[in-house]
């Protein structure tokens, strides 16, 4: 552990380190970041009340205004809904499952898309091919519109009475199958640009494996930028759940995220009762902003080109 | 009066752990019509030189001190479009790469037009014959035809052709060249630089050819200027620069050309590097690797001197020797 | 020129030959035609009648030639929801979607493009940085929240705007248009408005990155060493190779903004082919969700192979793949 000290020192001095401490919109964002997903894990003990338990909910207390306004309660700071669910806390609980469903969409995009990039570039020839065809034509369709239809599909293939239940899985699914192209194409870039490297040849002539040759050797090499990916991919995962919610076909209002809160919000526009709709917008609007932002600067700090 | 002098420049950049001086204090003329030749190894100051003429030097880079002065006229602080009109007019640039010189979707003649309408007010017929002149002049064969091509139609000489063209077409007195016939194939470089030389004496255009390369200078100029880490450290006539080099870099930098005919069993080199241009040693930058050096040339450093058919920056000569 | 037309088309026939493969494919597995067709107490005979007509008692091959057959004439059956022929259903929805998405993309490339160039060649401007915090927004911000948004200012607070459906439509032919009436418009102008402003924002940041990075240029510099005045720089030199691979990202685009027509309708109950999608996937209406597929895949493929051509056109480089580089 000697070397860990200097080591830490070198990573806080570092271009990188040191890039992200001047820029505050990057320290900013990572910050209110921070403060989501702590939110959305101890959701359960942060919030003031669980909104989809039925017992704790008094009717009485029902499209209340928030705290500020007038007839609001402070018990319920950003007001509640017509059942008299507390909008704060449906929205940690929203958050909860917003980023539960971006986070785990956004692992199974990268490690599919990480596989068959490393399989196509390595592998080469009609395996390579074959996977490059159905990336591009992946790529032509727009991405919402892939995720509906697989969205579509998997749901069509389950029996109704099981789809609210399995609308998370569905949901990752979809999101997942959608968006692992792109990490596929960066890593079979760079696996067929390191398959040709010495240290390969050497590993091969040892009689190492092909399958231990991927992973143990090319792999490391090759997740530079699938980490500026995965973060861009976050937020464009967290945008598509929330529209697949607000369309009716992603998760119920049992067990909503932010798209479906407002989706639900919505119909109540023309009533009056605006908190419902605006803040649990304004919480997702400002968590993909703070994922896009960081995803920027993190792709600037990392650009060769502009250092 | 000379055409153009560099007076004590500085050139500053800053960074992000203080500024850095690419030029130190860097002072020299040229006269109408000459060929002054600019050498040094990579990172020494030259093209930084060439771009403080130009007033081109990217920000946030900057001319910390001195002066630049156009036939005895202070030309760096001059206000943008006022140096826009002299760029091109009065001093033209020519720069390394042919292909990306070259703007892809534009024909190389309408490049060479617009250059001309602008600095000389030609109608469009006047300037399309002239650019034709100007093709033919350059050595571009079927000039009429190729008028009307795209850059990525010509090979590479034939390109930095057109860029000589596009950089002379309106009639500069004084030329940037840097390294014009570095991206070149070897055998297309020698016909770069005798068409370039014969042009500038043809229209008396003074150059100032920046290179690396110590062979492109003994072709074609008249003078040559050596700079080390920033600074000048010899200049003279190029015949006695190159047989009797008086400054030990530059006698180095001689000595390290291998010579054919002559069998050496290891090529001559420089020790070590040329040093960072952050925080520079007191005395003089060459001196630790000087196999003349003497003790007060780490300290003191050596102002240029007159010696030879010009000048040169080193204790060994002058009144400290 | 022509090989490249003729290995074109060829590609954009089996791309839509795999498309339709999958349209097949879901009416084979999903959902149940029979018990969707049929009223609910039909009994086994009725059923079995029903198998035969549809013809799903023949081999897998025969039944997958007799699809592909019938989709090339734009023929996919009936609606499972309200048993009408689904080409008539996409038939009387595509003028709402085609209308929308023509005055989007319109809108998009009208105020994106001129943005873009603004903000790359004034990056310090006041003008400019407020730009890029609403071009941050306008991509962070989900489709759906601008369009309640304006929905919320314009139509409930102002209410000078309606908020569904697409107002009064004139007759004309086979197509129906909102173009003519004023209710047409105004129905018109707050779903386009959301439906251009992320494309509106994309445009800009894809114009100002691209700008920067042509500004940037060796021959940007020579020109710039030749005392190209910075008018000319800009407009001239600079911005045809900006634009250049900015239009041809712009065309590949089109396709996303008929995909978010589907979020768009859905909002304002706009009559259209995206917010048939969505009530059939919702349904799980097979046939329309196929035929949708179908028709949109169709479309795409038109469109990418098109931009090709223009890219090769426009793009002199690639035109001159005939006229190698001579001389010396």
């Amino acid at each position: 552990m000697s070397n860990f000290m200097p080591m830490l020192y070198a990573f806080w001095d570092s271009d990188i380190t040191y890039s992200f401490r001047k820029s505050r919109v990057a320290v900013i964002s990572a910050l209110v970041l921070l403060a989501m997903f702590l939110t959305a894990i101890f959701a359960p003990s942060l919030a003031p009340q669980d909104p989809f338990n039925i017992a704790e909910l008094d009717l009485f207390d029902s499209e209340l205004p928030p705290a500020w306004a007038e007839g609001g309660s402070a018990a319920y700071l950003l007001g509640t809904d017509t059942q008299a669910r507390d909008v704060l806390s449906s929205i940690m609980y929203g958050m909860r499952i917003s980023l539960l469903v971006g986070f785990a969409s956004v692992i199974l995009a990268a490690v599919m898309g990480v596989a068959l990039g490393l399989l196509g570039g390595f592998l080469g020839g009609i395996v390579d091919a074959v996977l490059m065809r159905i990336a591009d034509v992946l790529l032509s369709f727009p991405p919402i519109l892939v995720a509906l239809l697989i969205n579509g599909i998997l749901r069509g293939a389950l029996p109704s009475s099981a789809q609210a239940e399995s609308a998370l899985i569905v949901l990752i699914l979809s999101i997942g199958l959608t968006n692992w192209v792109q990490y596929a194409r960066t890593v079979r870039g760079s696996t067929m640009v390191e398959r040709r490297k010495e240290y390969i040849e050497a590993a091969r002539t040892l009689g190492t494996g092909k399958l231990a040759i991927m992973i143990k050797h090319i792999l490391p090499n090759v997740l530079g930028p699938v980490l500026v990916i995965a973060t861009i991919n976050l937020g464009m995962a967290v945008l598509t759940e929330a529209t697949l919610s607000f369309l009716g076909v992603g998760m119920p209002p049992t067990q909503p995220s932010l798209g479906t809160l407002i989706q639900i919000g919505n119909e109540f526009l023309f009533s009056g009762i605006w908190w419902v709709v605006v803040f649990p917008a304004a919480a997702l609007a400002i968590l993909v902003l703070a994922v896009n932002l960081l995803g920027d600067w993190l792709r600037d700090a990392l650009n060769p080109k502009l250092r | 009066m000379s055409l153009l002098e560099l007076d004590n420049i500085v050139v500053e950049f800053p960074t992000r752990r203080g500024p850095l001086e690419a030029v130190k204090g860097l002072s020299l003329d040229l006269d109408e019509g000459e060929i002054l030749g600019l050498v040094g190894e990579s990172g020494a100051g030259k093209s930084i030189t060439g771009a403080a003429i130009t007033g081109l030097i990217e920000p946030p880079g900057l001319i910390r001190s001195g002066e630049v002065r156009l036939r005895g006229a202070r030309i760096d602080n001059l206000p943008a479009d006022k140096m826009r009109r002299i760029r091109g007019k009065e001093i033209g640039a020519i720069f390394q790469d042919p292909l990306t010189s070259l703007n892809p979707v534009y024909t190389v003649g309408e490049q060479l037009i617009d250059t001309m309408r602008v600095h000389l007010g030609l109608d469009q017929k006047t300037a399309r014959q002239r650019a034709i002149d100007w093709l033919a002049e350059v050595g571009i064969p079927a000039p009429e035809a190729r008028l009307d091509q795209y850059p990525h139609q010509f090979s590479g000489g034939m390109r930095q052709r057109v860029v000589i063209a596009l950089a002379l077409c309106a009639e500069p007195k004084l030329i940037i060249a840097d390294e014009p016939t570095t991206a070149l194939d070897v055998s297309v470089q020698a016909q770069i630089l005798s068409l370039l030389k014969r042009l500038c004496r043809e229209n008396g255009t003074a150059v100032v050819l920046v290179t690396h390369d110590m062979g492109v200078i003994a072709e074609t100029a008249d003078r040559v200027a050596v700079m080390y880490a920033g600074r000048l450290v010899e200049i003279g006539d190029v015949k006695q620069v190159i047989e009797e080099p008086l400054h030990p870099y530059t006698r180095g930098l001689m000595a390290s050309i291998p010579q054919i005919g002559i069998r050496d069993r290891r090529l001559t080199q420089i020790e070590c590097a040329m040093p960072g241009l952050r925080n520079p040693a007191p005395g003089c930058a060459f001196a630790p690797r000087c196999p003349r050096a003497m003790d007060h040339c780490h300290s003191i450093r050596p102002a240029p001197q007159d010696a030879g058919t010009g000048q040169v920056a080193c204790h060994l000569y002058g009144e400290t020797s | 020129m022509f090989a490249f037309l003729i290995r074109r088309i060829i590609q954009a026939a089996l791309v839509m030959l795999v498309v339709a493969s999958i349209a097949f494919l879901m009416f084979r597995f999903l959902g149940d035609p029979i018990s969707n067709l049929l009223p609910e107490d039909a009994t086994v005979q009725d059923r079995a009648e029903m198998r035969e007509k549809l013809g799903l008692n023949d081999p897998v091959l025969v039944q997958y030639g007799r699809f592909i057959a019938d989709a090339a004439q734009g023929d996919f059956g009936q609606s499972y929801r309200n048993n009408r022929p689904v080409s008539d259903l996409l038939a009387e929805r595509f003028p709402a979607t085609a209308e929308l998405v023509l005055v989007a993309a319109g809108l998009a490339l009208a105020l994106g493009v001129p943005l873009g160039i603004y903000t790359a060649l004034n990056p310090r401007g006041w003008l400019s940085q407020g730009l890029q915090v609403i071009s941050l927004l306008g991509i962070s911000v989900p489709t759906f929240v601008t369009g309640i948004l304006l929905i919320l200012v314009f139509s409930v607070s102002l209410g000078w705007l309606p908020s569904f459906g697409r107002g009064k439509v004139v007759d004309l032919g086979w197509w129906t248009t909102g173009f003519l009436t004023v209710s047409g418009l105004k129905a018109l102008i707050l779903p386009a408005i959301m439906l251009a402003l992320f494309q509106m924002t994309l445009i800009m940041r894809l114009v100002r990155a691209e700008m920067l990075e042509v500004l940037r240029a060796d021959y940007i510099k020579f020109a710039k060493a030749r005392g190209i005045p910075n008018r000319m720089l800009h407009f001239k030199y600079a911005l045809k190779n900006t634009l250049i691979p900015v239009m041809t990202i712009f065309g590949l685009q089109l396709g996303g903004l008929i995909a978010f027509a589907i979020i768009t309708e859905t909002v304002f109950q706009w009559p259209g082919m995206g917010f048939l999608f969505i009530q059939a996937v919702n349904f799980t209406d097979v046939p329309v969700m196929a035929a949708y597929l179908v028709l949109v895949s169709f479309i795409f493929v038109v469109i990418n192979t098109l931009v090709d051509l223009l890219y090769n056109v426009a793009d002199p480089r690639l035109r001159a793949e005939r006229t190698p580089a001579r001389g010396v």
